[in-house]
């Protein structure tokens, strides 16, 4: 059963300098339902913009991303979103928070706070409903993020670098948290990231992308997320198989780097 | 048991600082560490109190120019028993106030939905921003003039200057509000399945309180200093109207006792606010 389907996705844009810019050229993929999709790149690779049309936030130049047969070409409840930081609304307590969405859609609010209950426990946020926003440490926000997103029961979770502003130890937290709302909701996720490791830890299926026009250079499929819900996330993460990819994928985004400084040498930067 | 006078002194007036603000060996610039300066607040106060009455009782101070502190005390006695032409001191102090929250506030009833127009619309901001640009940098006062000849004396010129005074202050306040909002923020909200009229309700509107609570301190303090301008030039009540009438008549203590008055109220009206702002924006400055 399809997710989403993305059809020959290109965005070209102008820069202030008359500079056209091809953020993305032509890429297409389709999305099993409960899949988990890590998208990893060097920065200017479009994974951000990628995910922005995905949301509904931007309208490709050309392509088309499809739900079944339904175009969708605006934000909606059915694509949730999770950003790195600051889209918590900072005049609401945890509680109010997660319930935003329920609340926006006018569910009753007995039916609201059962939601808000069973989501705080399932981040680990017990008796934290009553706090303020900027009294929970940032791994703790991320948490309510999450919450937040799951309270409103959409088909696709998309993360926009959500742990990229943790500290090393609260992201291998969140990384398991991650997987296991996964394994719990049967959502279908895209996930964007910077770290090779996190995306090979976390994408059952992984697209590395590359720069210039933005595009996906690479797929894998990929057994350690699998793995790591049953397994202790340092023994995944030490395995000689993931270090291997890990290597594997570390110099392919090295290479481009090396493309790009070269292209830039050559047009005298 | 009970503390000591001194001790309650000390940990009142924050010379006791506690925590690690007593280890910190670099506090140049430190906002945190240089304590509340309550102590020397009280100091400062005192001291000028000081001043002023040994200036006045040694001679120092020629009392047409500034009364002796006794002086004025005792035609604030006065003045508050029998009144100050025709009417009580309560009714000077209440006039002057009445004008202030009746022109401030609807300053407020019209220029925050303004600015928060300009904020939202390309078509209302560009209609609206010469109009605010051009008048914003005018002070009130320089108006005097014509709202004397449009509404006379009374009530309605005043309160016509304290709108005007509010109004430009609220409309940017409440423009740079809406646009100090995180594009995040928005999305999330869409994201969330809000419609426009709920984002405008549960994120702009609250997102933009910090700012708008800023705009009415700042007008808050405009409009006290202009209503007793206003008064000075044209009224028949108020702190200003006091001030003016005593100074036609030499009476230099009245003057004195009306402008302490004013900086009092000012002051005050200034600790409200904050007052408010700490229990409705907790999070201001905070993330």
């Amino acid at each position: 059963m399809s997710a989403l389907n993305a059809n020959h996705i290109s965005m070209t844009f102008d820069e202030p300098n008359g500079n056209r810019v091809e953020a993305l050229q032509d890429v297409s993929f389709n999305l099993k339902r409960g899949e988990l999709l890590a998208i990893l790149g060097p920065s200017g690779c479009g994974k951000s913009t990628l995910l922005n049309i995905i949301a509904g936030f931007l309208a490709p130049t050309s392509g088309a991303v499809l739900n079944g047969n339904t175009k969708l070409t605006h934000s909606g409840p059915d694509r949730g979103m999770v950003f790195q930081q600051g889209a918590l609304f900072e005049w609401m307590n945890v509680a109010e928070n997660i319930a935003f969405g329920p609340k926006m859609a006018g569910v009753s609010s007995e039916d609201t706070s059962k939601i808000v209950d069973d989501l705080l426990d399932t981040v680990g946020l017990q008796d934290f409903g009553d706090k303020a926003i900027y009294e929970l440490s940032g791994g703790m926000q991320q948490r309510v993020a999450l919450a937040r997103c799951l309270a409103n029961n959409p088909d696709i979770i998309l993360m926009d670098e959500p742990l990229g502003a943790l500290d090393a130890l609260t992201r291998e937290k969140m990384q398991s948290l991650v997987l296991k709302l996964w394994k719990e909701t049967g959502k279908t996720i895209i996930l964007i990231t910077h770290s090779v490791e996190e995306a090979l830890f976390l994408g059952e299926r992984l697209f590395v992308m590359a720069p210039r026009p933005g595009r996906i250079k690479q797929e894998y499929h990929l057994p350690f997320a699998e793995e790591g819900l049953t397994k202790d996330p340092r023994e995944v993460k030490t395995s000689a198989e993931f270090i291997a990819k890990r290597e594997e994928v570390l110099s392919m985004i090295w290479g481009m780097e090396e493309e790009i400084m070269g292209n830039n040498q050559a047009v005298g930067i | 048991m009970s503390m000591s006078l001194l001790e309650s002194f000390k940990q009142y007036s924050g010379i006791s600082k506690s925590g690690i603000n007593n280890q910190k060996t670099s506090t140049f610039g430190d906002t945190e560490a240089i304590g509340k300066g309550r102590f020397w607040s009280i100091v400062s106060v005192f001291t000028l109190a000081i001043v002023w009455h040994f200036g006045s009782t040694l001679g120092f101070i020629n009392p047409i120019f500034w009364p002796a502190p006794s002086t004025v005390w005792q035609q604030f006695i006065t003045i508050s028993q029998d009144g100050y032409r025709g009417f009580t001191l309560w009714e000077h102090i209440w006039a002057s106030l009445y004008r202030i929250l009746v022109g401030f506030s609807l300053g407020c009833l019209v220029g925050i939905p303004l600015g928060f127009a300009m904020g939202l619309s390309e078509k209302v901001r560009g209609w609206f921003d010469p109009i605010v640009e051009f008048f914003r940098p005018i002070p009130p006062l320089a108006f005097i003039p014509l709202v004397i000849i449009w509404s006379g004396i009374g009530e309605r010129s005043k309160i016509l200057l304290i709108f005007f005074a509010a109004l430009w202050i609220m409309v940017i306040a409440a423009r740079a509000g809406v646009s100090s909002i995180k594009l995040n923020k928005i999305h999330a909200a869409h994201s969330l399945g809000a419609n426009k009229r709920q984002i405008l309700q549960h994120v702009i509107l609250p997102n933009s309180l910090p700012e708008i609570f800023t705009g009415m301190r700042v007008a808050m303090g405009v409009c006290w200093g202009t209503v007793v301008a206003a008064e000075l030039v044209a009224a028949n009540s108020g702190v200003g109207y006091m001030i003016m009438v005593a100074s036609k008549f030499l009476a230099t203590d009245i003057v004195v006792l009306g402008v302490i008055i004013v900086g009092l109220i000012g002051y005050s009206i200034d600790i409200i606010m904050r007052k408010i702002e700490a229990k409705l924006i907790p999070w201001k400055g905070k993330s």
